[in-house]
């Protein structure tokens, strides 16, 4: 991404933001609520465009106008509220708008049995204990992360973004969240991991960016750094780095 | 599941808690869903009238019944697919009128059936898009529009047909009062039409992409959208479908009568949305049953019959009606608050 910002009218949440993303590497983003991590999400994901600057995804510059262009891009998001339908089973979430069909001469149907093998399939890779069959109002918060990360999984995407993946689950499924994110991360995708909580990023995080304010200030790799420098840049105690 | 057991006993007893609340089988499945219940105490209140009443199990009243219903079982299938989608239509009732006169007009002129079912089709779908798009892409609520298209469609039913009404048909006159009126293997031809468009709403919200949508943009909308559904044009077509389940419900039953005013269909809305919700439709959003439209029609129709029959005095109908209706939200809540 270069010189990307975005404006909502008289409100700048995002100044001239540059950045990589290199497959087989996680990147952390954090900073602070209002600091413009979510905008930029919105950003990549093809919510909205950006007021100025740019997207250059292999070489070729990208414009996304809608959330299915950045998806065929190979781009794929879990979202921090999940965007689940509380209603429907944890595989007709996970297949939600790509479903599986078969066909009977002219006439396709939904092909339930092969949904409900498949997603079986992904929940046993992530290790998950979700039911393809059950449906997701009566999940656990970590079911409910398994089903929005195993929908990442359909496709093989080059960049997986994860907004605040860990915040609603258990200690042991976050375990398991971080296991995941290593797994993606060694099949050679790229992460964005934003995240609040310290230990998460520094446990599983290659190199750590920070926003403050709408701008970067810091983006450094996780080894030259410290959790005491990076809640300092989050604050502004440091100015940047 | 297997792997993390191993992970200790700690673990292990938290697992089997998970792994009780089973996977539901068919069967199971089915008697937790509301339209399920509805059938039982259209059974029970059948045995019971069997028993009290000598008219009630006569083929007569039975054909009489089932084609009562079967109208407005018709328009509460396309009104369970706008209430899936969180939505509502209230101009179910107005439209038969509108689409009733439209069909009588284009047969009194001297125009064939195809002709008289195409306009009346036509209407109903003209209407049904501008219900969806103000909904869809102006983002209005739906009791808003639809409340106005209710307005409006009795009023420009009132002003097509001069406040006449029309009860010659033109050429096909025989054919159109067969199909309304009359039956097939003793089977009336309106509920042949229920049970055919019962099969296809189970097979499109079950095995078509659409319904898979359809409950998609009820449950959560935002989410459907992010998942690249077309969440406005899905909402669109329920509102089409909706009105052609009208449309259709106003040429047979104008058939049967042989004649059509522009108050036809009045105050049909809310028996509609009734049926709709007695066979387990949430105006929520999200949660419906195409097989809970022609149970929840048949339970109001069979409690209208059960109190003539059993000589209670009809301005007691209504009553008996609500009442049912809030039994079976209520039930619907007691069971969800179980589960």
């Amino acid at each position: 991404m270069r010189g990307v910002s975005k404006s909502f009218g008289a409100i700048q949440a995002l100044q001239s933001v540059d950045f990589d993303i290199v497959a087989g590497e996680v990147l952390g983003l954090m900073g602070d609520n209002g600091a413009g991590k979510s905008t930029l999400v919105k950003i990549i994901a093809g919510n909205y465009p950006p007021s100025a600057g740019e997207i250059v995804l292999e070489g070729t510059r990208v414009r996304f106008s809608r959330p299915l262009d950045a998806r065929q891009c190979g781009i794929e998001i879990v979202y921090q509220d999940l965007a689940l339908c509380n209603n429907l089973t944890a595989a007709a979430n996970v297949f939600l708008g790509r479903e599986l069909k078969k066909s009977i001469g002219p006439l396709r149907y939904i092909d339930h049995g092969a949904m409900y093998k498949r997603a079986s399939k992904l929940f046993a890779e992530l290790k998950s204990e979700t039911r393809p069959r059950d449906v997701v109002r009566q999940m656990s918060g970590g079911q409910r992360q398994a089903v929005a990360i195993a929908r990442t999984r359909l496709s093989d995407p080059k960049i997986v973004l994860m907004d605040e993946p860990t915040a609603a689950i258990s200690v042991r499924q976050v375990a398991e969240v971080l296991d995941l994110i290593r797994q993606l991360r060694d099949s050679n995708h790229a992460v964005v991991l934003i995240s609040h909580r310290m230990p998460d990023v520094f446990s599983v995080c290659d190199r750590v960016a920070v926003l403050r304010r709408g701008r970067k200030v810091a983006d450094k790799r996780v080894f030259e750094t410290s959790p005491e420098e990076i809640t300092g840049l989050i604050t502004g105690a440091i100015e940047s780095a | 599941m297997i792997e993390s057991n191993k992970n200790g006993g700690g673990h292990a007893e938290i697992n089997e808690t998970v792994s009780s609340r089973r996977e539901l089988t068919a069967a199971g499945a089915m008697i937790r869903t509301q339209p399920f219940w509805v059938l039982v105490a259209i059974i029970a209140i059948g045995l019971v009238m069997s028993v009290i009443s000598d008219v009630f199990m006569t083929e007569r009243n039975l054909y009489n019944v089932t084609r009562n219903f079967a109208f407005f079982g018709i328009m509460a299938l396309g009104m369970t697919a706008v209430i899936v989608t969180a939505g509502i239509d209230l101009s179910v009732g107005s439209l038969m009128g509108l689409t009733g006169i439209a069909a009588g007009l284009a047969m009194q002129a001297g125009y064939s059936i195809g002709v008289g079912f195409a306009a009346c089709m036509g209407t109903a779908i003209v209407v049904g898009l501008i219900n969806g798009i103000l909904i869809a892409y102006l983002k209005m609520q739906p009791f808003v529009v639809t409340l106005g298209m209710l307005a409006m469609a009795r009023s420009i039913s009132m002003v097509i047909s001069n406040n006449k009404m029309i009860y010659q048909f033109g050429p096909d006159q025989d054919l159109f009062e067969w199909i309304g009126g009359q039956n097939i293997w003793g089977v009336p031809n309106p509920v042949w039409v229920l049970v055919v468009l019962t099969v296809i709403f189970i097979v499109a919200f079950r095995y078509t992409t659409w319904g898979r949508w359809v409950f998609a943009v009820g449950g959560n909308a935002e989410a459907a959208k992010l998942a690249g559904i077309p969440v406005e044009r899905v909402i669109v077509s329920v509102y089409v479908v909706s009105a052609s389940c009208a449309g259709l419900a106003a040429f047979l039953m104008v058939g049967w009568f042989g004649s059509v005013t522009n108050a036809l269909g009045l105050t049909y809305e809310l028996n509609v949305i009734a049926a709709s919700v007695i066979g387990g439709a949430n105006l929520m959003g999200g949660i419906g049953y195409a097989v809970g439209a022609p149970i929840g029609a048949a339970l109001m129709e069979l409690i209208r019959n059960s109190l003539l029959l059993a000589g209670i005095d009809a301005l007691w109908q209504q009553f008996f009606i609500g009442l049912f209706i809030i039994i079976a939200v209520l039930l619907e809540r007691l069971r969800n608050r179980g589960s």
